[in-house]
């Protein structure tokens, strides 16, 4: 398909800034990056809808839980036994939508 | 959780505990409030649909016996007065497009809505027949009789401090990701092929600016469907109006997805510049970007629906519907929610919530809409998701509707079964694939 050209499509940051996040202290998500460091696929770096999975340059993968959908994507494509802890955050913690 | 010991002495602090204050959790505490039962719903967010999005409308007929009259006072954004199915290829669309004036007015058909507006609204139907809501508290496991790893659900632990809470019925409408089913044993695997991820787009635009470029008034609205918008990737797209915001947004298949070059928002903003969607979303601020897993396989999917002391219902138990043509979830989760809260009901009245005692959930769900669909549908959501129809039907379609509509004078007019042929040939598709296929559909949706 085209690519857009009327309207400029919405910076990643701007995108995520339309939406609330009430952060937790503590993390929700868990990332075991040594196991990561042996997976070839890393289907949750393409697929994250908020793209928190960022490979780094030594092979792993840095991971961020704070702008988090909470919506599972992550561990339902992960291969890798154990790489990614996953649970809801505290209560009243994550992600609020509004005009969802 | 296994280990946890429960109350061992005294009453159980509710009757029933309903964990997430969706559509599912709201219906189930209503159901069994008005049964008298003591009832504790237990909501992670800050506020019953906080951390809900879905593909766009409620289909409002499960509300009319629930609560009479419901659209003199549901948040509702706009009534669905026109819906289409649109079929894309890169440059060209073949649009299916069905207006019902009948649909905008009482008793309506389906509505556009806002989910922390809705959830909100039927969780506090739920508070006003007495229901306990209770908001910003993470339900982390289930509590077991006498702290067996097997024993029957005798309640949840919270992340609340001295957060147990113990019933004599859990109900886990816990969303998609079910931990609570999951904890409970009662899915047996999860496959990521039975999983999509649908992500929006909620654009401001001038309520009037909406009602021109999609040809509605007042509180009248659109929903389109749309098919072959979603590159290699088996998925689907969609677009609805609400009052001033349009909503745009991608269902994708995760396996494909992960597999797949392009991320979601990529997706997203190809399908935002295609010829017959750009001037319907283009120009205004996003106000939200949103992000949520769908249970889409349907029946092949769901978990076993009753163990002791706990039932799921809604997402949890996968009781969306992607049939295709129907898209529908909020009237599922209902439909099962209060299904469950009336079965949890006369199980605690007779004393006995073990899965025996619990059964006449299932017989509730089979005897309705709910199951029945989903049985009669359960081929439809692998058809939808198939080659044919994913990645060669739009292509057809699209090619036959150039070659009728492409006047070639002076070459005379191609016969329509000529053309047919054609395209089918250049996408690599059999009569013998497309008569199975046409088979298969006409059992499903016949």
């Amino acid at each position: 398909m085209a690519e857009p050209t009327h309207y400029p499509e919405l910076s990643f940051e701007s995108r995520m800034d339309s939406v609330e996040f009430r952060i937790a202290e503590q993390a929700h998500i868990v990332v075991d990056d040594r196991i990561c460091a042996d997976c070839s696929t890393r289907g949750c770096v393409v697929a994250c809808p908020a793209n928190l999975f960022v490979p780094t340059a030594a092979g792993g993968i840095l991971f961020n839980y704070e702008q988090c959908f909470e919506c599972g994507t992550c561990y339902l494509v992960c291969n890798e036994e154990g790489a990614i802890s996953w649970s809801y955050p505290e209560g009243g913690h994550g992600v609020v939508f509004h005009r969802s | 959780m296994s280990n946890v010991s429960t109350a061992e002495f005294g009453a159980p602090d509710f009757d029933a505990i309903v964990v997430g204050a969706g559509p599912a959790g709201a219906a189930a505490a209503l159901e069994l409030a008005r049964a008298g039962r003591k009832v504790c719903l237990v909501e992670r967010g800050p506020f019953p649909g906080s951390k809900n999005m879905y593909g766009g409308v409620v289909y409002g007929r499960i509300l009319d016996t629930l609560l009479p009259n419901w659209w003199e006072e549901a948040p509702v954004q706009r009534w669905v007065t026109r819906r289409q199915t649109m079929i894309l290829t890169e440059t060209a669309a073949t649009t299916l497009d069905v207006r019902n004036e009948a649909w905008g007015r009482p008793p309506y058909n389906g509505a556009t809505a806002y989910r922390p507006d809705f959830d909100s609204w039927l969780a506090q139907k739920a508070v006003d027949a007495g229901a306990v809501l209770v908001c910003s508290t993470t339900v982390t496991g289930l509590l077991r009789k006498d702290g067996l790893a097997d024993g029957p659900v005798v309640g949840v632990r919270t992340d609340r401090p001295d957060g147990d809470l113990t019933a004599k019925v859990v109900i886990a409408c816990d969303g998609v990701n079910s931990f609570l089913a999951k904890e409970a044993g009662l899915y047996p695997e999860v496959d990521p092929a039975n999983y999509t991820v649908g992500v929006k787009e909620t654009i401001a635009l001038p309520r009037e600016v909406i009602d021109e470029r999609f040809g509605v008034r007042g509180d009248h609205g659109v929903d389109i469907e749309i098919l072959g918008c979603t590159g290699d990737i088996p998925g689907g797209g969609f677009v609805y109006t609400n009052t001033d915001t349009v909503a745009v947004g991608l269902v994708l298949s995760l396996p494909a997805l992960a597999k797949g070059e392009l991320r979601p928002e990529q997706l997203l903003a190809r399908l935002k510049a295609h010829p017959a969607v750009a001037p319907l979303v283009e120009g205004g601020d996003v106000k939200e970007y949103s992000a949520h897993v769908i249970p889409e396989a349907g029946f092949d999917m769901m978990p076993e629906l009753i163990g002791d002391g706990i039932l799921v219902a809604g997402d949890a138990a996968a009781m969306c519907l992607a049939a295709g043509i129907w898209l529908e979830g909020v009237n599922f989760a209902i439909g099962s929610g209060a299904a469950a809260g009336r079965a949890a009901a006369r199980a605690v009245q007779r004393n006995d919530t073990s899965a025996a005692g619990l059964e006449g959930y299932r017989s509730r769900l089979e005897s309705s809409f709910v199951l029945a669909d989903h049985r009669r549908l359960r081929d439809a959501p692998h058809l939808v998701m198939g080659e044919l129809a994913q990645q060669k039907m739009p292509r057809i379609v699209n090619g036959v509707m150039e070659d009728l509509f492409t006047v070639t004078n002076p070459d005379p007019k191609p016969r329509l079964r000529a053309v047919v042929r054609k395209q089918m040939k250049r996408h690599g598709v059999k009569w013998r694939d497309a008569v199975k296929d046409g088979l298969r559909a006409a059992r499903t949706f016949g």
